[in-house]
């Protein structure tokens, strides 16, 4: 069984983290990836920094641009993480879009994905049609969950086609935004949250975009399976340093128990 | 050979949506509106008669006699520089802002380079009472002050593109979050026949005015529909695109795309898609873009602020790949001259897009009984600053 889906059949709200790889430094990958499972992370993506990110707000979109410029590329990124399964358990996703990996080759990108140990991906403009007529058979090959978004938007029935094709989770979009252009959940979003944990989905869900603090994060898995922060951890980098991790992760899990 | 769009948004192997999930129902939406709405005999008959009575359509389909003596053959322009707002964009903008209202959309975004297709939809906005906020590279927004200021005039918010290299591909990322931050009031006009299916149809489909015209102009003065060459220049492709599309099935009509070199291909400084791209993806959709080789997109160089666009419209990727369309690269100083002696000539002063079409008279030998039909598809008064410059004038 993937890393994920048995991460998933833990009784526990999973936290996981975004971070841009290649950001604040270009070599600063791995450390980040060990210091979160340290303190007590559950899941990490893994942003393959893009030129042009559009579902992402001013954070990442920063982040990503540093990357770039710290010189971060694909074949960099899987030399970084050539023996990261030595030191790390927790499920690892790649998350990016698609340009990158189609340049790379998709085929090539995941076979070596399946070498690292990566267990999923996140391409949020590679489309559920696309995925299921083209790549399906070959992230299946290699053993990656490829994880669909699902925004309040979505209507009900996209959402059981989704969850149909999906493996590993359902990444729930918090609300009609880019990352990291939330604070604080209200009743529209707690609504939907309960609608879609109403649907009894066979897949677990995680919700991402607009999670900051304990508090969002909380009332985020109230009714999901666990929460992504991306952007809030993006700026503690940019802020505090990576030196810092620990005192972001203890922020968001002494609430969380 | 097919080479318009199929049912599933596809121009050969270009085209699609690539689209993250927040854009979805919005696009699907429209695609599964858009032949609808246009169909719609009422729609058809306000998209006519605001093409009429406030474009100024049909636009002028002008013999140049002098520019014909010149390179020793039958020399046609297709008038678009005359329209309202000086440009082809306007014909795409009218229809997006008709459709929008189908929609029930009450908030418009659009982005703009040069800042022409900023104006044609601050333009629509006023003439409709919508909302308008225009996204513009904070660098174009200093290079182009007067299309600023017109935006403003018009009631158009004008938005600077912060990130990235500050141009023309971060105003369409920008647009495109917008759209995803407000997807129930907003209708994304998108200004070139580029992004996720359906809108590169929708786009050309607008444009189509352009060879439809041309087809019954023809007629009239040379008693055949069909021209020898139609030539257009190619940013993203919307003017282009409506110049070919009647003539596509036509195999007697020779199709002519002119991309700007920039300073030469080999340069480094260039927009030269066809020769400089390879297949990726770009603001949705699956085309000919320039992009290093791991798959980052690159900052296209023209003279030309309309042609400065990393990527070409999925039509046109499968017209260059299949042979349909001759493609050639013009640098900014052939341009130049090209706008020049059209000024001098004719009496016309062509935007400098348009005047990178002009340049394929230097290149290309046509023969005394051709029919070359060259679309102008705006004028120059925008580029003034651009001539002066250049010319020390
Ligand atoms: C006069 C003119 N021609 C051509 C273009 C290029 O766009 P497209 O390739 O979509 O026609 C522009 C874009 O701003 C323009 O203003």
């Amino acid at each position: 069984m993937n890393r994920i889906n048995q991460k998933l059949q833990e009784d526990k709200k999973l936290l996981s983290i975004y971070f841009t790889a290649g950001y604040p430094a270009l070599n600063d990958t791995v450390k980040i990836i060990q210091d979160l499972e340290k303190n007590g992370v559950d899941m990490i993506e893994i942003g393959l920094p893009f030129s042009d990110p559009l579902a992402d707000g001013p954070t990442i979109q920063a982040s990503s641009t540093q990357a770039l410029t710290n010189g971060m590329t694909t074949a960099i990124l899987f030399e970084q993480l050539k023996d990261i399964r030595k030191s790390v358990r927790i499920p690892l996703i790649i998350m990016g879009y698609f340009n990158p990996v189609f340049q790379y080759g998709v085929e090539a990108f995941c076979k070596k994905c399946q070498e690292i140990g990566i267990d999923g991906l996140i391409l949020p403009d590679l489309p559920l049609d696309v995925y299921q007529d083209q790549y399906q058979d070959i992230f299946k090959k290699y053993g990656l969950a490829n994880i669909f978004l699902i925004t309040p938007q979505t209507s009900d029935e996209r959402i059981l086609k989704i969850d149909a094709a999906s493996d590993g989770f359902i990444y729930m979009v918090s609300s009609a935004s880019v990352t990291g252009s939330q604070d604080g959940f209200g009743n529209t979003q707690e609504r939907y949250f309960q609608r879609i944990a109403d649907m009894q989905l066979k897949n677990p869900q995680i919700i991402g975009f607009g999670i900051s603090d304990a508090e969002t994060f909380q009332q985020a898995t109230k009714t999901s399976q666990g929460a992504i922060i991306g952007s809030a951890f993006v700026k503690h980098l940019t802020n505090q340093g990576v030196e810092k991790i620990p005192d972001f992760i203890e922020g968001i899990l002494t609430v969380k128990q | 050979m097919n080479y318009n769009v199929d049912e599933k948004g596809y121009y050969g192997e270009f085209g699609g949506a690539f689209i993250p999930e927040m854009l979805y129902p919005n696009v699907e939406n429209l695609r599964q509106q858009y032949l609808k709405v246009m169909a719609d005999p009422t729609f058809i008959a306000e998209f006519d008669q605001l093409l009429k009575d406030y474009v100024g359509r049909p636009s002028p389909l002008y013999f140049a006699k002098r520019l014909s003596e010149k390179y020793n053959t039958k020399i046609y322009l297709k008038r678009e520089d005359l329209n309202h707002t000086g440009a082809h964009k306007v014909n795409n903008t009218i229809g997006q802002i008709l459709m929008a209202k189908r929609l029930g959309k009450t908030r418009i975004i659009a982005e703009t380079g040069a800042g022409q297709h900023g104006v044609a939809t601050a333009t629509v906005c006023a003439l409709m009472g919508m909302a308008c906020i225009v996204y513009m590279g904070e660098i174009d927004i200093a290079r182009q002050a007067p299309n600023v200021a017109r935006m403003k005039m018009l009631g158009a918010e004008v938005r600077p593109a912060l990130s990235g290299s500050r141009t023309l591909k971060d105003a369409t990322n920008e647009a495109i979050r917008d759209w995803i931050n407000n997807p129930v009031d907003t209708h994304y006009i998108i200004g070139s026949a580029i992004g996720p299916h359906p809108y590169p149809d929708m786009v050309t489909r607008f444009q189509s005015i352009i060879s439809e015209e041309i087809k019954w102009q023809l007629k009239e003065k040379e008693g055949k529909e069909n021209p020898h060459y139609v030539v257009a220049c190619i940013g993203g492709g919307s003017n282009a695109a409506g110049t070919f599309y009647h003539f596509l099935h036509e195999k007697e009509v020779g199709i002519i795309a002119v991309e700007a070199a920039g300073k030469g291909v080999d340069t480094g400084e260039s927009a030269a898609t066809s020769v400089l791209g390879k297949e990726g993806i770009i603001h949705g959709c699956k085309t000919l873009l320039m992009q290093t080789q791991d798959g980052q997109i690159t900052e296209p160089y023209s003279i030309s602020a309309g042609l400065d666009y990393p990527g070409v419209g999925p039509m046109h990727a499968h017209l260059y790949k299949t042979g349909r369309a001759e493609f050639i690269a013009v640098t900014d100083d052939q341009a130049m001259q090209a706008g020049m002696q059209l000024s001098k000539l004719e009496g016309i002063i062509p935007a400098i897009e348009s005047s990178h079409a002009f340049a394929v008279l230097e290149t290309k030998n046509f023969k005394p009984d051709d029919v070359v039909v060259i679309n102008l598809s705006g004028r120059g008064d925008k580029d003034l600053g651009t001539y002066i410059d250049y010319f020390k004038l």
